[in-house]
């Protein structure tokens, strides 16, 4: 019996024993510290420089803030996983509200509105999954018809903006979670997290999180080690499509309004948002955990703007661009080393 | 063995291609617990049959028989299911997972739908234990050379309760030791029971680890053989379907061309010529109708030396001429123009275009040459890709044909075609032969030997030694990135000694 050398390839000159392997982070892992440590930086430098910053409810309601980018932003993780984009999110989230505000205008039970809205969400990411793995179309260029497909619906049912009366909506949006003394927070913002804690899991512990990793690896040797390739990507535009809708009508509770112009651009967010969080863009490698860093990063940015006063909030599109830049090359550095 | 009953039995295979038939009529069978070798020259039909058992195609006629009963086999997971279990030659797993998971995932361990990862682990490491494998099994894969990823592969191949298990070409990226523990375990596998098909194209590999093969040519079955009844040669004959004696042929030409060529006039001539960290400065002439080869091993800087000659690397000392003219090769546009001409080792990343038609890829350098304002008339296109599909014997003779359906062998000659057809002084030429058979490997080495006939200069690189031997007028010995010896191929020089030069290092 031989034996043969096992040390993995990427330990260079270090001791040939396999199973003592010297701690050191995984590359996978580096982009979502790095992100980690640059939130921690730069909360701790707003403690230090503005005052009240350090209050917890700052902290509290970047969550509540960015509940509906957060929602949308793991839909996205999902997609981004498989090596995919999905450039619909937005225009989903405006046919959203105004939907849900022309129904409940329309005197449609609040309870039949919600499950509607969000089927419509579901359903049109599956249309996009079905074309994009059915006809083998880029991702980008279906997603893209779907935006203007969505937006343009939207605008079709009614340009305004449409305030929402129903008495669910308004006692939703106005409810308030007490956490602590002086800290609450919205039902918006819990949503969002569970939103987070389930994909979390989904991701990490079932088969068809693990089908994503897998198809973002390498989609050909999933369709040959007998993965359903086909059947796994279109469940990734419509879980997609479906956390777009359910960002709409978060959206909709917070604002108490429907408006085809509501979040425009915010799939750019989005993709921003886990790509800052350590999301590969090839796909294969991320953490949902990654995205929420990266959606909280987004936050505290235009909250110290906020701080600041004196600066225009343009600021906050600048420095997100600066930190997509230097997270891409980063990522480009861990990936070659791992080769 | 015995004469069991077979584990699969394909009766009368029949696949056409658009214009093609793939596979007329073709029987094969396994039986369990033995090694089955699947031989024939590229485009023989060998990987066609192997798709229509994995389910990538369907088959058009004829039937397949698993353990007695007729099967139908629709795609890869039906493949998994009715236990036909594959391993490619380029390794298809998921690089970015773990290696437990690698062989796990798809039927992994749950309980109410939860992925039990600390079992998955332990089995997958009692698995590679078996194997003799001891890997952290929740590292990347690819933190893991090649071919343990090949064996990480073929761990999870086996444990679909494979009975059949198909191993196509999976020794072409090892090494000998590799090649050692691959072999351990496919006789492992054998003695438990599964029927191992194996494609490969060393014939000894074949014949160290096969019981029985199975030749296949154009399509067609040639014979099933127990491997203790066929020696190489006559092995090789039912392959190629002719006596080897065109391959002797070559040797006789080369030999009777020696004492011309040293006479000739140089091509090129390389004075201290060398690039740092990439070849130490070398001079090296290579004149008119001279076959020059370079022998050294992987890694020891005979591409590197090549790609100086073209420019596809830049020089940092030294000087060239080019039939008597000093050049400053910048990039390979000047080569080109000064009649090099390279054809790469990587054919399928800096060569061939797959989309494109074979006349297409035939015509590019020259049509390149001329500049795109220049275009050539379809009917002489036509007339040249007609002559060098009939000169280098592409097959199937079809230049409207994509290149990417042609067979590695038959891409090479396209490959070559194309820098041919620009009539070039210095044809460089690295690894023409590898990854292809016998067969197309004669025809080329025939190639190369006319072509230094008809008076052009070739700089011949491969890792064969003997195929160095066979073709080159002078040969370059390489080691550590430096040339350190040129011989005369005279009678005394044979592989022994040009291994010697390469061991000892020392300049004699």
């Amino acid at each position: 019996m031989t034996t043969v050398d096992m040390t993995p390839v990427t330990e260079k000159g270090a001791p040939t024993n396999p199973r003592r392997r010297v701690y050191r982070p995984n590359a996978k892992y580096i982009p979502i510290i790095a992100t980690l440590s640059l939130l921690m930086i730069m909360y701790s430098s707003g403690v230090a420089n503005y005052e009240n910053f350090g209050d917890p409810s700052v902290f509290v309601n970047l969550f509540r803030d960015n509940a509906v980018l957060l929602v949308v932003a793991v839909g996205m993780t999902f997609v981004i996983l498989t090596g995919g984009i999905d450039l619909s999110v937005g225009a989903v989230i405006s046919l959203t509200t105004v939907l849900t505000a022309t129904l409940l205008k329309g005197g449609w039970p609040p309870l039949v509105v919600l499950p509607t809205v969000l089927a419509l969400g579901a359903l049109i990411g599956a249309g996009q999954g079905a074309v994009i793995h059915f006809f083998k179309v880029e991702p980008f260029i279906a997603t893209l018809a779907g935006l203007f497909l969505a937006r343009g619906t939207a605008l079709t049912i009614n340009q305004e903006s449409i305030p929402i009366r129903d008495e669910m909506w308004k006692a939703i949006s106005e409810y308030r979670i007490v956490l602590a003394e002086g800290v609450v927070t919205k039902p918006i913002a819990v949503v969002a997290l569970l939103a987070v804690l389930i994909a979390a899991v989904t991701l990490a512990w079932t088969r068809f999180g693990r089908n994503v990793y897998a198809i973002g690896g390498n989609a050909d040797s999933a369709l040959l080690m007998g993965l359903p390739v086909g059947r796994t990507k279109i469940a990734v535009y419509t879980l997609s499509g479906f956390c777009a809708a359910l960002g709409g009508v978060l959206f909709s509770i917070n604002s108490t309004s429907g408006w085809a112009l509501q979040g425009n651009g915010l799939e750019l967010d989005a993709i921003a948002a886990c790509v800052i969080g350590g999301v590969l863009l090839t796909g294969g490698s991320g953490y949902v955990w990654g995205t929420l860093l990266g959606v909280l990063v987004t936050g505290l940015i235009q909250t110290i703007i906020n701080f600041q006063g004196d600066l225009n909030s343009a600021w906050t599109r600048i420095i997100v661009g600066v930190l997509l830049f230097a997270f891409i090359v980063l990522q480009r550095l861990v990936t070659r080393k791992a080769r | 063995m015995g004469e069991q009953s077979p584990v699969l039995e394909m009766t009368g295979i029949r696949k056409v291609f658009p214009g093609v038939v793939a596979l007329d009529g073709v029987d094969f069978r396994m039986f369990p617990g033995e090694v089955h070798a699947l031989m024939g020259e590229n485009g023989a039909g060998k990987s066609t049959l192997i798709k229509t058992l994995t389910g990538v195609y369907e088959i058009d006629g004829g039937e397949i028989r698993l353990g007695g009963v007729p099967v139908r086999i629709s795609g890869p997971l039906q493949a998994q299911q009715a236990g036909v279990s594959t391993v490619y030659q380029e390794v298809n797993l998921c690089t970015n997972l773990s290696v437990a998971e690698n062989i796990f995932i798809g039927r992994e361990p749950r309980r109410f739908g939860k992925i039990q990862w600390g079992r998955m682990r332990r089995r997958a490491a009692e698995l590679l234990a078996r194997l003799d494998l001891d890997l952290d099994v929740s590292a990347p894969l690819s933190s893991y050379s090649l071919a343990i990823q090949q064996m990480v592969a073929i761990a999870r191949a086996v444990d679909v309760e494979a009975r059949v298990l198909i191993l196509d070409e999976p020794t072409s990226s090892l090494d000998a030791s590799e090649v050692e523990q691959l072999f351990r375990v496919m006789r492992q596998l054998k003695e438990s029971g599964v029927a191992i098909l194996f494609v490969s194209h060393f014939l000894d590999q074949i014949y160290e680890v096969s019981d029985r093969l199975t030749v296949l040519r154009n399509g067609q079955l040639i014979g099933e053989h127990r491997v203790e009844e066929l020696s190489q040669v006559q092995l090789v004959e039912k392959m190629i379907g002719k006596e080897l004696a065109a391959l002797e042929d070559v040797e006789d030409k080369a030999q009777r061309n020696r004492e011309r060529a040293a006479e000739a006039t140089p091509v090129v001539e390389a004075r201290g010529l060398g690039r740092t960290g990439a070849i130490a400065p070398y001079d090296l002439t290579i004149h008119e109708g001279e076959v020059v080869g370079l022998a050294g091993l992987l890694g020891s800087g005979r591409t590197e030396l090549a790609r100086l000659l073209f420019g596809a690397d830049k020089a940092d000392h030294g000087e060239l001429t080019v039939s008597g003219k000093p050049v400053n090769l910048r990039n390979p546009q000047v080569a080109m123009k000064k009649g090099i001409a390279f054809s790469s080792e990587n054919r399928r990343t800096e060569g061939i275009i797959g989309d494109l038609t074979v006349r297409e890829n035939i015509i590019l350098a020259l049509q390149a040459a001329r500049g795109w304002t220049r275009p050539i008339p379809r009917k002489k296109q036509d007339e040249i890709v007609d002559k060098y599909i009939k000169a280098l014997q592409i097959r199937p003779a079809d230049p409207e044909r994509p290149v990417r359906n042609l067979s590695g062998g038959n891409q090479q000659k396209v490959l070559l075609a194309r820098w041919l057809i620009t009539e070039p002084k210095l044809l460089i030429i690295d690894e023409p032969t590898r990854g292809i058979d016998v067969g197309a490997k004669a025809e080329i080495q025939r190639l190369v030997a006319e072509l230094s006939d008809g008076g052009m200069a070739v700089l011949f690189v491969s890792a064969e030694l003997e195929e160095v031997l066979r073709l080159s007028h002078k040969i370059g010995v390489l080691r550590d990135r430096r040339l350190i010896e040129e011989l005369e191929n005279t009678a005394g020089v044979d592989a022994d000694r040009i291994m010697q030069t390469i061991a000892s290092g020392a300049t004699s």
